[in-house]
């Protein structure tokens, strides 16, 4: 308690020193958990998305997740439904389980015979309804909400695109896309000029000719290759184009109804799904729904094997962005953390040999190697200690007003402009995490002035100018 | 009976052996500072007695070993050779923490500047070594008021080194150097900084301390006029003692 309160009257001694200490100290705290909590906001909107488009878990054929883009019929669930009643019974699971829906996930050419363009796509059948109810999963509270698909109440062979796709199919004007660039028409041959049989041709297959598509612009044909291995054609109706936020994706995707794509690629055999989705109340279920999940799958795996996987295991991107965040994360703590430690240990160095004298005094008079260090310590510690938590106030305000300004940005791979967020207050984990870290820092920085105030000849020391 | 004199009374060495027998005694002391190659002997083989309750004064002229004498009879610095032994005890065979443990129990200090801590008011130096022992609050409570009011300074209790004169901050030091009731005190020119009206108040002050106390002082001067104030003085020069005059004791005894 004594060598407490000398510290702090030490401290307090050179007001302006120590309070350039604490405030560069306090200015790292402060940028370690503003970067942190944007950080944390990243994470949680790309959480949040991942989870309300593909929910927490998905059961699939083992070999789906590896082998399944190919050929993504080949490995259908077979009894998905009563798969889906065994987890829905379950007295743990339907308590957690907040969504359980089937998906079904294909390849395919979508074409638009009107413009004469086609393109390959890769599509997911949905049920729109349990679609739409997985996209109001908030649990992390953001203010920002994802937009409803528009395929609920659609009718039956209505289909939505990634804006890609739309662009592609030449369907921007049909489906009134704002900035959505035209290709300059090609100077196509209309056949006259080419000898006889080769210009019957081309007249043929001119959408003019055909009349394909002139009555709805909104139309498009997808051919797929159904379970049987023969090629199907349906006609749907595009009624929307949504950016999916990455353009690789938003070029292929295209979501209809479940049921129409069942149909499409089962026909009349025993429909089957890709993917059984389950959304659950808290990302913290994971573990225990993943326990349960298994007895419960052990019944249906005799004639199919089945796994589990989670959307970490499913978004790799999401795990590799959150792994690059926390790399930066930890970089910006060691810079900072450089600083403080070169900050302090300065600040310490010097008060030791301005105080060399007193220590020398306080050696004569008594007190032990072991007390110097002491002090001088902790001396440091509590410039930490003040530093960092004057930095967590700093952060917490800081914090408050930016997300009150709510200034706009558009996050990697989202659709929309969404506000800046910093997400502080309530992380406590990160707060006392930089708050520790930064004390040990600094209680770090002052052991070598301190050790080296203790080790002071007493005689040198008393001796001083 | 005042407060002060029952402390003194409470003081008194009950054993008279004890008075008899020497608080320092140091023999054969060489010690030589090495500066860069050049090697400066300080002290070239001394024996020095300081006597219980005594008021023993060095005096030389500067770099005659005053100043070292005094660090090594005080434990901060060791000799090149020869013996220690303070208040009984062979100091050279002390590990460091043992020493700072005989010093803050057995030696005072009184210092040149005084060497007060800055940050703490007159009273907290005072109670500063008796925190270091460990004493209760209600023993630094009965302690450093009285101590305060034997160096006059009871209504400058609250007062930090800064707010005090140089004679002030003398008696605090003084006071600070007798709290845990040691059996020597050393005091390297305890006047030097002080105009010669105070620097005669201290003096007088510390011959009065010796007295009530019984506790031996020994301080460096290189003014003749303290050996007035003094028991025992001993004359160094060039590392050599020149002489010793002990007042009822013959030349050299």
């Amino acid at each position: 308690m004594m060598t407490l309160n000398l510290a702090i009257r030490n401290l307090l001694r050179n007001r302006r020193r120590s309070f350039a200490t604490l405030l560069a100290m306090a200015i790292g705290s402060t940028s370690i958990l503003l970067f942190g909590g944007f950080s944390t906001n990243v994470n949680y909107e790309l959480h949040t998305r991942h989870v309300q488009k593909g929910g927490h878990l998905q059961i699939q054929h083992r070999d789906f997740y590896l082998y399944g883009s190919g050929n993504p019929t080949a490995y259908g669930i077979a009894d998905y439904k009563k798969i889906m009643a065994a987890i829905e019974s379950d007295e743990v699971l339907k308590n957690m389980v907040l969504v359980a829906t089937p998906a079904l996930q294909f390849g395919g050419i979508a074409g638009n015979y009107a413009a004469s363009v086609s393109r390959t796509i890769i599509g997911n059948g949905f049920v729109a309804q349990d679609i739409n109810r997985m996209r109001q999963w908030n649990d992390f509270d953001l203010s920002t909400k994802a937009p409803l698909s528009a395929l609920e109440g659609a009718a039956a062979d209505a289909a939505v695109v990634g804006t890609g796709v739309a662009r592609v199919l030449q369907l921007c004007e049909a489906l009134k896309i704002a900035s959505c660039p035209k290709p300059e028409k090609e100077q196509k041959a209309d056949g006259k000029a080419l000898p006889d049989d080769i210009a019957q041709l081309s007249l043929q297959e001119t959408p003019a000719a055909s009349g394909a598509g002139a009555a709805n612009p909104r139309r498009v044909e997808v051919l797929v290759v159904n379970a049987r291995g023969a090629p199907n054609v349906t006609s749907l109706e595009v009624i929307r184009a949504e950016d999916q936020g990455v353009k690789e994706l938003d070029e292929v995707s295209m979501l209809m109804h479940l049921a129409q794509l069942q149909q499409l690629i089962y026909g009349k055999s025993e429909p089957k799904v890709t993917s059984i989705i389950l959304q659950l109340r808290h990302s913290s279920q994971i573990p225990l729904a993943r326990a349960r999940l298994a007895p419960i799958l052990a019944n249906f795996s005799a004639s199919q094997p089945l796994a589990v996987l989670d959307f970490r295991e499913l978004n790799p991107f999401f795990v590799q962005t959150m792994l690059m965040f926390d790399t930066i994360f930890g970089f910006v703590f060691v810079l900072i953390g450089g600083i403080v430690l070169f900050t302090v240990s300065n600040t310490m160095n010097t008060t030791v040999v301005e105080r060399t004298v007193e220590i020398g005094t306080l050696r004569a008079i008594g007190l032990r190697r072991g007390g110097i260090l002491r002090l001088f310590v902790i001396e440091g510690a509590l410039l930490g200690f003040c530093g960092a938590v004057f930095g967590a106030v700093l952060a917490l305000v800081l914090a408050a007003i930016i997300n009150k300004i709510g200034m706009p940005w558009l996050p990697p791979g989202n659709v929309e402009l969404v506000p800046f967020t910093v997400n502080v207050w309530g992380e406590n984990r990160m707060i006392l995490g930089t708050t520790f870290g930064l004390i040990c820092i600094a209680t770090l920085s002052a052991w070598w002035p301190a050790y080296r105030a203790a080790r002071l000849d007493v005689v040198e020391a008393l001796r001083h100018v | 009976m005042t407060e002060d004199t029952a402390e003194q009374t409470s003081e008194l060495p009950a054993d008279q052996a004890t008075k008899n027998r020497p608080v320092a005694l140091l023999t054969q002391i060489e010690k030589t500072y090495h500066l860069d190659s050049i090697d400066v002997p300080v002290i070239k083989g001394v024996d020095i007695l300081v006597r219980h309750a005594k008021f023993t004064v060095l005096l030389g002229p500067s770099g005659s070993g005053k100043t070292t004498l005094l660090n090594m009879i005080g434990c901060i610095d060791k000799p090149d050779k020869g013996e220690i032994i303070v208040s009984d005890c062979k100091v050279g065979e002390l590990t460091d923490d043992a020493l700072s443990d005989f010093r803050a129990k057995n030696i005072g200090f009184i210092f040149q500047n005084f060497n007060l801590l800055p940050v703490l008011s007159a009273y907290e130096n005072i109670e500063y070594p008796l925190l270091l022992a460990g004493a209760s609050a209600k023993k630094r409570g009965e302690r450093v008021p009285r101590l305060l009011n034997a160096v006059g300074l009871a209504d400058r209790a609250k007062n930090l080194p800064g707010q005090l004169s140089g004679g002030q901050r003398q008696r605090v030091a003084i006071a600070r150097a007798l709290a845990r009731k040691p059996k020597l005190v050393i005091a390297d020119e305890p006047t030097a900084n002080l105009d010669s009206q105070t620097g005669a108040a201290i003096l007088a002050l510390m011959r009065r301390m010796v007295e009530r106390y019984e506790i031996s002082f020994i301080f460096s001067s290189h003014d003749p006029e303290v050996i007035k104030a003094a028991d025992d003085t001993i004359f160094l020069k060039d590392g050599l003692i020149s002489g010793i005059r002990r007042k009822g004791l013959e030349d050299g005894q």
